[in-house]
């Protein structure tokens, strides 16, 4: 019989612990399989961030460091300069990347540092349970803003790609979404695409998926996928922000 | 052969010949010179130096090159240092070695940019949150700054922590002769096999955390790591004692401040005055027992902590004396440093 489908080696066996209809186990079985695609086994470094991936380090099997909120890209730096060949990505979300460690990120970004960030944005706060991310939408209720977002209380919410892609530091940024499987498709190319940079040793690369938090937006796992195709995308537009190959030609 | 050095650029420099291929730092006054020296020095010896966009990012990019198998460094002065607390909370908590070096200045807040020993507390009590300590050195002379910087890297991999170097800005700033020791060869440096370098693979898998959910598994890593601080107090606690047999008057002081207590312990010998120094090298561990024995001699009369601070290693000396005999206090602050005269003037009315 023919198999047609086997999990990637770069996972471990270890079951996720992510709630049901949650795209990050999705995230993590793309960002696997891109890493076994480039053929980089026994080659890598991971960085787990604080959320809802704390436990990221249980899952990718590679070498991997778990590092406090919002820290992912200074501790990739750490790794990635101490060993240049070796394929460094940081595993973040939106108030790990987008709110404690904008600092972290911009000057990542800007350092053109030659790792891999994988971004995902789910509008909120999923472990500590449900707060007002950066990204929250505009009128999206949360625990701490209960009533929806609104503008003159918590100002607009931030697009990491489009904000990043003003540097000069970056080789490639782009921001996906994993609500359909075409969409699911187009993300795996964009981390692939990710990946193949830093061996080429082009600098900096990130890529954002738009993902689901069923659980605290309290949907169910389709309406949430549904919810970040009609919501998510109008406010976070999918596309290919950065790309220095394409650039140049 | 001896060489003028200032204090910032000798322990620059000693830190590359005990190993140290990392960096990472930012800006802050009074030592600066370490960072500016090692941006052109790291390089030369294949070596990376980074300055970071922020204190918080350079102790974290420490994490991640020491996670991965790197002799890493920082070095920062007080304002500074607080903002790396959680990131040593953290390389505390993943069992990680790195060396952080401390030019006190004074505070709180921005303080000001003159010497202090203000941050005593901060470095040896813990400074970020959780049960940790770090292994502190207090060095007096730059020549004794640049040994414990040669040999921090080979201490803070034994145990698997911080070495924590508290200067002042004295030390970081003062010109000395200093002869240094030769270039340690990286090549003879033990294998890091937990170190995340990459080939992990499966079974073969390295992670560095600090986080542990089952109260259980914490505990049992909140006594690891107090077991390693007890190897601490046997194997690395270091002092000098200067005088002190037959003294009644019992100076404790360290780092620029023991410098000049010793010339104050001279002064008040040739005024008839039986002074002596306890000298701590070490700040944690601190030389308690040490200090316990000095209190029990019959001939001891009294304790004179000398700080620049308003009184905080007296608190140590307080709980190792524990009330054999008094301890006084002699401090100054806002930068400004003592003179031996100034400490004899204090203890001849303690002794009247």
């Amino acid at each position: 019989m023919a198999t047609v489908f086997k999990k990637t080696k770069m996972l471990t066996d270890v079951p996720f612990h992510y709630c049901p209809g949650c795209t990050h186990g999705i995230a993590h079985r793309l960002v696997a399989e891109c890493l076994e695609e480039i053929g980089c086994e026994g080659n890598v470094v991971g960085i787990a961030p604080v959320g809802c991936a704390v436990f990221a380090y249980n899952y990718f099997n590679v070498d991997i460091q778990e590092v406090a909120h919002g820290r992912a890209p200074a501790a990739a730096t750490g790794v990635k300069r101490t060993h240049p060949d070796t394929i460094v990505f940081a595993y973040q979300g939106d108030g790990d990347l987008a709110s404690i460690g904008t600092a972290e990120i911009v000057h990542a970004a800007a350092r053109g540092e030659n790792i891999t960030v994988i971004f995902i944005n789910n509008a909120i706060y999923g472990m500590t349970g449900g707060q007002m991310a950066p990204t929250t939408l505009i009128g999206q209720k949360s625990t701490t803003s209960q009533q929806g977002r609104t503008v003159p209380l918590n100002g607009n919410p931030i697009k990491v790609c489009e904000m990043l892609s003003t540097l000069d530091g970056p080789a490639y940024i782009a921001r996906a979404a994993l609500c359909d499987p075409a969409n699911v498709a187009k993300a795996k190319k964009a981390i692939k695409r990710g990946f193949e940079m830093q061996m080429q040793k082009k600098g900096f690369s990130l890529i954002e998926l738009l993902s689901t938090c069923p659980t605290n937006w309290g949907m169910t796992p389709v309406q949430a996928t549904e919810y970040v195709k009609e919501n998510m995308t109008k406010q976070f537009p999918l596309g290919v922000f950065k790309d220095i190959d394409k650039e140049s030609k | 052969m001896k060489k003028l050095m200032k204090g910032n650029e000798a322990i620059a420099e000693a830190a590359v010949r005990g190993g140290c291929r990392a960096f990472f730092g930012y800006p802050i006054t009074p030592q600066n010179e370490i960072p500016e020296y090692l941006s052109k020095r790291l390089p030369e010896v294949g070596g990376c130096f980074i300055q970071a966009e922020s204190e918080v990012a350079a102790i974290n990019m420490v994490y991640g090159a020491a996670g991965s198998g790197a002799r890493a460094m920082t070095s920062s002065s007080s304002p500074g240092i607080s903002l790396k607390q959680e990131g040593i909370s953290y390389i505390c908590g993943a069992e990680l070695p790195c060396v952080i070096v401390n030019m006190v200045r004074g505070g709180p807040g921005l303080g000001g940019i003159q010497p202090a020993q203000s941050d005593y507390f901060q470095a040896v009590k813990g400074g970020g949150h959780g049960d940790y300590h770090m292994l502190v050195y207090g060095p007096n002379t730059v020549q004794e700054a640049v040994d414990i910087m040669y040999d921090a890297f080979d201490k803070a991999d034994k145990y698997r922590m911080p070495v924590m170097i508290l200067g002042d800005g004295m030390i970081g700033q003062i010109m000395e002769a200093v002869e240094l020791p030769e270039m340690k060869d990286p090549a003879a440096f033990p294998k890091k096999e937990w170190a995340t370098d990459g080939t992990g693979v499966g079974a073969s898998r390295r992670i560095i955390n600090s986080l542990y959910i089952e109260p259980d598994v914490l505990e049992k890593v909140n006594h690891r790591l107090f077991d390693r601080y007890k190897e601490l107090e046997e194997n690395e606690l270091r002092y000098e004692e200067y005088l002190v047999e037959d003294a009644e008057i019992v100076i404790v002081a360290y780092g620029t401040v023991a410098r000049i207590s010793k010339s104050a312990v001279n002064a008040l010998r040739e005024k008839g005055i039986k002074a002596g120094l306890l000298r701590p090298i070490t700040l944690y561990p601190f030389p308690a027992k040490a200090i316990a024995k000095v209190a029990a001699e019959a001939n001891v009369k009294k304790f004179v902590a000398v700080e620049l601070s308003m009184g905080q290693m007296i608190e140590d000396v307080k709980l190792a004396v524990n009330g054999a005999k008094p301890v006084e206090f002699y401090g100054r602050t806002g930068g400004n440093v003592m003179t031996p005269e100034d400490i004899v003037e204090f203890v001849e009315k303690e002794v009247k």
